[in-house]
């Protein structure tokens, strides 16, 4: 398989700054950029956790934020949904585990353009920026931040009423415009560096699986993201200089807007062509990372691989055929929510190979339940359970009555939200000691587990049952006047304040991880070369952690997969990828 | 190259790729990473035009108000007298004058650039920068006379983003938009095009085989390209 081809990194002399602040600052490294996104996103991350907070003491105890209204509450919410979903998990996934994976996984020196890619991360320091000064303008001045919903569905969004309907929504879109702007330098980059500048011997199919995720979610995004460049871009226009791309003739309070003829359901089909997609964005590098997490952890081959990676490429696929089942509701026709209901439940065959094959690569296999593992296997359970409740909002008949209740905050948190996060964690648990040299403590991670855990069940079991009951979402204040309306039960506002100090408790466990982080960079365990016994090329660089550059003069030679786990008649348990082939073999 | 991964005449094409994809180190064998970096991106840019154009399209079909027939609108009058010298009776007006010639000049940049695509496998400096100098010059007309273009539109028809007096606002407003996003392509190839040409000419790329030519012309090819998809939606719909 191997050819004769020289590796074009090999020829060509890397760039090595001098100066500090080229080292770790302006640097082009892949790995501090990988840092530098990693950072930034658990910042952002952060406030978001704040702001669902402040979310949960207002639903529990209504009332016991002063100046916490419903503008406060709706904007809230906004942001913490736009955050996650974008300046977090999408951040975080490519930015963080695409630059530090792909390089390292692919045997290559860097990215292919280092410039561009550190770019793409100030660019993306920009996006956050533009998005999160609304915060100290809030105290200043009038302006708010945008109440609309992450979705931020015209009319309402730019209509009077709306929290953030003159200024917060200009800066959430121009923010957004900006991170597209990031994200498509960074992800040429991932998928030039993954098609044209892998080691001799790495062909795609020797690839780990992470970085097969990594390649698809990328090439998601490159098409899926220009369709919210263009929505945001024309809402902008809508409220700057008053086009009417989106805007119907309406009528706010009392007065006619001077919007006539555009298409509300337009903006819903571009956000959800985007929208749509932007999950398995999120899902796919998280399931590369389960699976080499799973194989390595239980000591042994991923079920297969062929078979996961073709589950990758058809998911991804679908996922671009699918964005209507978000508007069953919206009063599109109704055949639409037929075909659309049929792709949807046709992902679940893809997706059920993903699970079959980890949970057959668990079986009778040497499982080592390591803190990286416990997010690996919570993530398999979660995302289980997520997903099966998306069976039920797949439908259209079933989506109708649940639409726009706690079920499908339940159904999101569960599969989109949670599950990815849980596969962080656990990919930052395995790859931390490459990264720095140390370990993470074992039992504060094991402890911060559970807690993890544990909380998800405990947040958003119940929120399926509130659902079912009837609660909708979105709502600053049930009981309107201190009376609860007569639909309302009163044991589902007991189950709000049981998840709501859930919530407060979980969040808080969160800082046992970020105290991890600190305290182990200085005090951790130092951390050998390869202390999970993994296959694949990173844990092979000569240095701990690797140096720029990655490697000596000569790139890796690769001579088989990464899931070399227990081979028969084999001295030991598990053979890197860069180990020759006996002759025999 | 090396032989072993140099393609053999007797293959077929479904082999050859099916060997490439299954290889190490490159898929694309023989492309620089730019070259292929630049591809990807336009996938990325495709879809962005493709969501302006089919976005237009949604909402030219839906709109109420009546659509301005763009025959009229876009029509440029052949004056009857030159500098006093009167050789017509009266102007005749010609539907989509301008924007033929403008679709000229565009197209016929594309020709100029491959002609210094060629002139840069031959390492032919001294004609690449010619080349590449005619091509930015053709993209400036262009772009000079979209905004005569708009300038005749905002000023005798007064039409704006946000207002049309012949009908639908949105006529306006799609026009300014995807006609403005795609000048904004035009232009950023015309600053790209003198850039790489200056380079070349000050043998920034002597050391290469030149593929920088090849990266500028897939930019400006496609470019080109979408001009042909908007103006067979916004001028002969």
């Amino acid at each position: 398989m191997a050819t004769a081809e020289i590796p074009y990194q090999e020829t060509v002399p890397l760039h090595h700054p001098k100066t500090w602040l080229g080292k770790y600052v302006f640097s082009q490294d892949h790995k501090v950029i990988a840092v530098q996104y990693g950072i930034t996103a658990m910042a952002v991350g952060l406030v978001a956790l704040v702001l669902s907070w402040l979310m949960r003491i207002q639903i529990a105890f209504p009332g016991f934020l002063e100046g916490f209204g419903a503008d406060e509450y709706l904007s809230s919410i906004t942001m913490h949904g736009m955050i996650m979903v974008i300046y977090l998990l999408t951040a975080f996934l490519l930015g963080a585990f695409g630059n530090f994976c792909v390089p390292l996984m692919c045997g290559a020196r860097d990215m292919v353009f280092p410039f561009v890619n550190m770019l793409s991360y100030w660019v993306y320091l920009i996006s956050v920026l533009v998005l999160l000064v609304v915060y100290p303008l809030m105290l200043f001045t009038d302006i708010q931040a945008t109440g609309a919903g992450w979705t931020l569905y015209p009319p309402q969004t730019i209509t009077a009423g709306t929290p953030g309907a003159d200024w917060g929504i200009v800066l959430m879109l121009a923010s957004l415009a900006i991170f597209i702007v990031a994200f498509t330098m960074g992800g040429l980059n991932y998928i030039t560096t993954i098609l044209q500048a892998r080691t001799r011997g790495m062909t795609l199919m020797r690839m780990p699986l992470t970085v097969w995720g990594i390649f698809i979610a990328t090439f998601l995004g490159l098409i899926a993201f220009p369709a919210l460049f263009v929505s945001a871009v024309m809402m902008l226009l809508d409220r700057l200089i008053g086009t009417s791309f989106f805007m119907p003739a309406i009528v706010s309070l009392g007065q006619k807007l001077e919007y006539s003829g555009g298409q509300p359901l337009l903006f819903q089909h571009l956000f959800w062509f985007f929208g749509h997609p932007e999950v398995y964005i999120v899902a796919l590098p998280a399931f590369g990372v389960v699976s080499d997490l799973i194989s390595v952890h239980a000591r042994k081959n991923i079920f297969g691989y062929r078979m996961m990676v073709w589950a990758i490429v058809a998911i991804g696929i679908l996922s671009l055929i699918v964005w209507a089942h978000h508007m069953y509701v919206a009063g599109m026709h109704p055949a639409f929510g037929f075909f659309f209901a049929t792709t949807t439940l046709i992902i679940a065959v893809p997706t059920a190979i993903k699970v079959y094959n980890w949970t057959l690569t668990l079986w009778r296999a040497n499982i080592k339940l390591t803190v990286p593992m416990l997010f690996a296997l919570s993530f398999v359970l979660t995302f289980i359970m997520g997903g099966i409740t998306g069976l039920f909002l797949g439908n259209v008949i079933i989506d109708i009555p649940l639409s726009d209740t706690y079920f499908v905050v339940a159904h999101f948190h569960m599969v989109m939200g949670v599950s990815p996060i849980l596969a962080i964690f656990g990919g930052i648990y395995h790859w931390y000691p490459k990264l720095t040299g140390r370990m993470l403590n074992d039992t504060v991670g094991k402890i911060h587990f559970y807690f993890t855990f544990v909380g998800t069940y405990v947040i958003y079991f119940p929120m399926h049952y509130l659902g079912f009951v009837g609660v909708p979402r979105r709502y600053y204040e049930t009981a309107l006047g201190g009376h609860f309306p007569d639909w309302y039960p009163v044991s589902a506002h007991h189950l709000n304040i049981f998840i709501t100090i859930a919530a407060l408790i979980v969040g808080a466990a969160q800082m046992l991880f970020i105290y991890n982080l600190v305290h182990s960079y200085f005090k951790g365990k130092k951390a050998s070369d390869n202390p999970w016994g993994a296959n694949s090329l990173e844990w092979r660089t000569p240095q701990t952690p690797p140096s720029h550059g990655n490697w000596d003069e000569r790139l890796p030679t690769v001579h088989r997969w990464a899931y070399d786990f227990g081979v028969p008649g084999h001295d030991t348990d598990h053979i890197p990828q860069d180990v020759p082939r006996k002759e025999s073999a | 190259m090396t032989d072993a991964t140099a393609p053999s005449t007797t293959e077929s094409i479904l082999t050859s790729t099916a060997r490439d994809w299954s290889s190490d180190v490159t898929t694309f064998k023989g492309v620089p990473w730019g070259k292929a970096m630049m591809w990807i991106f336009l996938v990325s840019d495709t879809f962005i035009f493709t969501c302006f154009l089919v976005s237009y399209m949604t909402v030219r079909m839906t709109v109420t108000d009546p659509w301005p027939n763009p025959s009229e609108v876009f029509a440029l009058a052949i004056p009857n007298e030159l500098f006093g010298w009167q050789f017509l009776e009266s102007p005749i007006p010609v539907p989509l004058l301008l924007i033929a010639i403008m679709t000229f000049v565009l197209i016929s940049s594309s020709g100029t650039m491959a002609m210094a695509v060629n002139m840069g496998y031959q390492r032919n400096k001294k004609g690449v920068v010619l080349l590449m100098s005619a091509t930015a010059l053709l993209g400036f007309t262009f772009v000079a006379m979209q905004g005569y273009e708009w300038s005749k539109l905002i000023f005798e028809e007064e039409v704006a983003p946000w207002n049309n007096p012949m009908g639908a606002a949105q006529f306006g407003s799609f026009f300014f938009m995807v006609t403005g996003f795609h000048g904004l392509h035009v232009s950023a190839g015309v600053i790209y095009l003198a850039i790489i040409a200056y380079r070349v000419g000050r043998g920034h790329y002597d050391k290469t085989n030149f593929e920088i030519v090849e990266i500028t012309g897939l930019y400006w090819h496609f470019v080109d390209l979408v001009w042909v998809f908007i103006f067979a939606l916004f001028y002969l719909w």
